[in-house]
């Protein structure tokens, strides 16, 4: 059974479509929730801690009814919102603390758990300085220590990396991937920057504008495409040169981004063609690889044009 | 999802395999108690009680309430001192200053009590969206509106009550008659629960309409604050004027004077306005108000919290 799992799942709201008919069954590891910014991922999430009701249709989270449980679930789930809500005048440690306390823990469990998530989530000294001085990405990560305090089974992560610098953003989708294969919590991860998923998720739920747009496992969306990626170096219009006796001895060659020629393999023996042609030519060969999707291209072809690649 | 003990193993070995850092045990489940409705409610109850007194938070919000516990406390104990030792002298057989008097002779000390607490309780949640963090968590919506109400109102009444104690166990020393002394300090108690029940409420009301905190301080003095001056004033004139049942009926719209007039007529404490309620159809009305006065400022707290969006 899935950790989550929606079927025909629908918010209107006065003026807008949120979800539609929404079908999504999520599982256990690390699963990215990717749309652009509308396309209803905050409002799924919403749903599913049972704060706001769905129009029609029904999910379930860990097996309860998002509409009759949701206490329930708010006490196995937890939930890093994507706006600030950290309160200025608290230290990190005691705002982990008290949510802890308010998820359930004793005092002293919740002391020894916030103490514990805050040291994942990388926080030193600083957690008992008061919450107003923080930088962005010590916010982010103080966030993300509330929402892991009570050791729940789910996480849902809004926008997760929002606002942080490149280093920064590679230390939260670490902890990311971290909670999900280490700590063994499954964790629901929106992002509207593809790359970043493509990076950390086992799977990767596509919204546009309230629909599924395609949900599989990340590697379905990175196969193989059946194309070597060539470069080579030696003469200014080496990769011309090399591509134009390709197509001479009979093989499919393009140019492709950044001088590199693409080649359709057409059997075992095409990169011997290729190493052999190179060396004919007087060239160096400087790599030469498979060619795999990317997330963005499986974007292209679904047609959600709005949706950023990193 | 694979069982805690497998987990724990799984997380030492990769925490140490990629930091290399000798403390880092890896994650550990937690596999303690969860508590209940009940206990987290009380829980989030004695935080924000202690909050209110500037305890768990930064010490420069200590030093406001604690001055106004002391500045209540100093003419209780003044007077203590001077019934205890000068009983005989100025021929004393009651208290110098009623108990039923006292709230009305510091309300200036009350308001500001209630007007700098209110908003730290609850603006606080609402202007940094911290509230997010309380509804993603078990509690319901009206508990969590129930219960901070019921904080601020125990710390008011603390700040009414305790002085009160004071003066009823220096009357004990002082000899006065336990029994009738009993009697007034038991009255003068609940009218202070009601008085304390009135200020918050409206206090809580104004702070939840009026996030900006240091708004809500100025908003939540002028309402109190000004109402009792004009309140007073029209008395005043009233009693002047011969117009006793103007002052009755002005006596209604400040908390203090309403309290006290209900007092009065419930418990035949002496007066501490020009013009308590003189009919027993009066004093009626002054129960009744109070009561609308509590109750409505809970049911206009519940409508405001309905649309606060997670």
């Amino acid at each position: 059974m899935g950790v989550i799992e929606t079927s025909g799942l629908t918010k209107q709201y006065p003026r807008v479509t949120a979800l539609d008919h929404l079908d999504v069954t999520v599982g256990e590891g690390v699963t990215g929730l990717v749309g652009a910014n509308g396309a209803g991922k905050s409002t799924l999430i919403k749903i599913l801690l049972g704060l706001v009701p769905a129009t029609s249709g029904s999910a379930t989270v860990l097996g309860h009814d998002v509409a009759t449980d949701g206490g329930r679930i708010r006490a196995l789930v937890g939930y890093m919102p994507e706006h600030d809500c950290l309160p200025a005048d608290v230290s990190a440690s005691d705002l982990v603390v008290h949510m802890g306390q308010m998820s359930g823990l004793p005092y002293a469990a919740a002391r020894e758990r916030a103490s514990d998530v805050l040291r994942h989530v990388g926080l030193a000294e600083e957690r008992y300085r008061p919450i107003g001085g923080y930088s962005t990405g010590m916010k982010q990560r103080a966030k993300l220590a509330q929402a892991l305090v009570h050791d729940p089974r789910l996480v849902l992560l809004d926008e997760p990396t929002n606002g942080l610098d490149p280093s920064s953003r590679d230390d939260m989708l670490a902890l990311v991937r971290r909670i999900g294969r280490e700590f063994g919590i499954a964790v629901l991860v929106t992002s509207h920057l593809l790359g970043e998923l493509e990076r950390v998720s086992d799977h990767v739920v596509v919204l546009d504008g309230g629909r599924l747009l395609r949900s599989s496992a990340t590697t379905d969306f990175l196969h193989a495409t059946g194309s070597l990626l060539i470069e080579v170096q030696g003469r200014p219009d080496a990769d011309r040169l090399l591509g134009q006796a390709l197509v001479d001895a009979g093989l499919v060659a393009r140019p492709a981004d950044g001088n590199l020629i693409e080649v359709e393999v057409r059997d075992e023996t095409t990169p011997d063609v290729v190493r052999d042609l190179t060396v004919d030519l007087g060239l160096g060969l400087v790599r030469m690889q498979e060619r795999h999707h990317r997330i963005e291209d499986v974007f292209r072809e679904g047609g959600a044009g709005s949706v950023q690649p990193v | 999802m694979s069982s805690p003990s497998e987990t724990t193993d799984t997380g030492t070995d990769a925490g140490e395999a990629r930091t290399g850092v000798i403390h880092d045990l890896g994650y550990r489940p937690y596999g303690g108690p969860r508590l209940g409705e009940g206990p987290v409610a009380w829980s989030f109850f004695t935080t924000g009680l202690r909050n209110t007194y500037g305890l768990g938070r930064s010490a420069r919000s200590k030093v406001l309430p604690m001055i106004l516990l002391g500045l209540m406390l100093l003419p209780a104990l003044i007077l203590v001192g001077v019934l205890v030792q000068a009983k005989n002298i100025l021929d004393l057989d009651e208290q110098i200053v009623a108990y039923s008097t006292y709230p009305l002779t510091t309300q200036l000390l009350i308001s500001v009590f209630v007007a700098s607490q209110a908003p730290a309780l609850i603006s606080r949640d609402l202007r940094f969206r911290t509230i997010t963090l309380y509804l993603a968590r078990p509690m319901r919506r009206s508990v969590y509106v129930l219960v901070r109400l019921a904080s601020l109102t125990v710390a008011t009444f603390v700040l009414i009550g305790a002085p009160l104690l004071l003066m009823y166990l220096g009357g004990l020393l002082a000899d006065l008659p336990p029994g009738r002394e009993t009697g007034r300090f038991l009255g003068a108690i609940v009218g202070a629960a009601l008085l304390a029940a009135c200020l918050a409420g409206l206090a809580a009301l104004v702070a939840a309409l009026t996030i900006r905190r240091g708004l809500a301080v100025t908003a939540v003095i002028v309402v109190l604050l000004v109402s009792y001056t004009v309140v007073s004033t029209i008395q005043g004139i009233a009693v002047g004027a011969e117009q006793e049942v103007v002052g009755e009926v002005a006596g209604l719209f400040s908390p203090y004077t309403l309290v006290n007039g209900l007092q009065v007529f419930l418990f035949d404490s002496p007066d501490a306005t020009p013009t308590p309620p003189s009919s027993d159809a009066m004093g009626v009305l002054y129960v009744v108000a109070t009561l609308l006065t509590v109750l409505g400022s809970i049911g206009g707290l519940m409508l405001r919290y309905r649309k606060v969006s997670p």
